[in-house]
């Protein structure tokens, strides 16, 4: 049982960020109108993408555990808190659909050259500082938990972990069904070149001049 | 625009690679993968070089800045990383295009205004979750947490509540 390596250092960051990075884009991530076509039900990429990694990681942590390469017990499993984990959420889904972004798209919208993802930012740190300033007001609401530390489904239904590991893969196959005839309807997903048609260029004479709107007839 | 850009990864390739990268973070970090956690150090140091008595003697930043340079830490590189794999990714894809992103309705500084007050939002929100979509929605739904999957419902009904009223933003 020598997992996990519980290396934090430099290049452990790097090059686990480089691959986080690389698939993000890869899913075109680095896009706000892809990721917000999500909550539009036009594209439903944020929740394959998102499911398919749970699964997968999910299965890989079962499997090794299984296997005893990588103790019980052994890695960070986030606790429940009463309101701060349920209400934070709501206020990431607000601004996502306001902003275009969450913390980690965002990273990957400004290494696809998008200034707006750098605003965004911007207004993380801000929203981070604000938190910070009303941090001892909020504090007896913001901190309270709710059930045991590192809470877990498994532990909630009282079943084994692969049993609820099926139950995600038949809930993420029905959705991706479900998501896969919206996006036929609504004329997504979006492709690349959509919406590189949505970025205003920079120093380029503008590459939206006379295009965008003309191409999307039907928004 | 001359180049085309090479098609998105299908989502079940993307999704597995990024269940891939998480699950080697958990194998060999112990923990998952994040990204707010670089913002609200950012915002000790920022506030540390603009305020330091305020930021020192403040509850939430004092604990970060007393273990030295806030962003002296794991979470830094691997936001580094994710900026250097999301550009590479771009470039060589002919993805990455400088500029800004924005609905057909929406002018650019209204745009980016909106960007400005959506990033307060998920920066506040992702303080008080202790994490945002990835560090508790991927990264603790992939450990199962009770946490992930509360968090998870937060985020997909708000945004699915919040597109009702915002869709001439974006389309």
């Amino acid at each position: 049982m020598t997992l996990p390596l519980y290396d934090n250092g430099l290049l452990s960051g790097l090059f686990l960020g480089l691959l986080f990075g690389f698939a993000l884009e890869a899913a075109g991530f680095g896009s706000p109108r892809r990721l917000t076509g999500q909550f539009l039900l036009r594209d439903w990429s944020v929740f394959k993408v998102m499911f398919t990694a749970v699964i997968v990681a999910a299965l890989g942590l079962w499997l090794f555990q299984t296997l005893g390469w990588l103790g019980p017990g052994s890695y960070f499993v986030p606790g429940l808190l009463l309101y701060g984990t349920f209400f934070g959420g709501v206020l990431i889904g607000v601004g996502f659909m306001l902003g275009g972004y969450c913390p980690g798209t965002s990273a990957v919208g400004l290494a696809s050259g998008r200034i707006d993802a750098l605003v965004f930012m911007i207004g993380m740190v801000a929203g981070s500082a604000v938190y910070a300033a009303v941090f001892d007001w909020i504090r007896p609401f913001a901190l309270a938990t709710a059930g045991p530390g590192g809470w877990t489904l498994p532990q909630l239904f009282g079943v084994p972990d692969i049993v609820v590991i099926a139950a995600l893969a038949v809930i993420a196959f029905l959705g991706w069904k479900l998501g896969t005839a919206m996006e036929r309807r609504l004329g997504g997903p979006y492709r690349a070149e959509q919406i590189l048609e949505d970025v205003d260029g920079l120093g380029t004479g503008g590459a939206r001049m006379g295009g965008a709107e003309r191409l999307h007839p039907a928004e | 625009m001359s180049a085309q850009p090479r098609p998105f990864w299908h989502p079940l390739a993307a999704g597995g690679l990024l269940g891939v990268a998480l699950l080697l973070t958990f194998l060999i970090t112990g923990h998952g993968l994040g990204a707010s956690g670089f913002f609200a150090r950012m915002a000790a140091w920022v506030s540390a070089q603009l305020a330091p008595g305020w930021a020192a003697t403040n509850s939430y930043f004092a604990p970060f800045l007393q273990a030295g340079n806030p962003l002296s830490n794991w979470i830094t590189w691997e936001v580094i990383g994710v900026v250097t794999g999301g550009f590479l990714g771009a470039v060589a894809a002919g993805r990455f295009r400088l500029g800004i992103e924005r609905g057909p309705n929406l002018s650019t500084g209204s745009r980016l205004l909106f960007a400005l007050v959506g990033g307060i939002l998920v920066g506040f929100g992702a303080r008080l979750a202790q994490g945002c979509t990835s560090g508790v929605g991927l990264s603790g739904a992939a450990t199962l947490a009770v946490a992930g999957f509360v968090f998870l419902a937060g985020f997909f009904l708000a945004g699915f509540a919040t597109a009702l009223f915002t869709r001439r933003l974006w389309q």
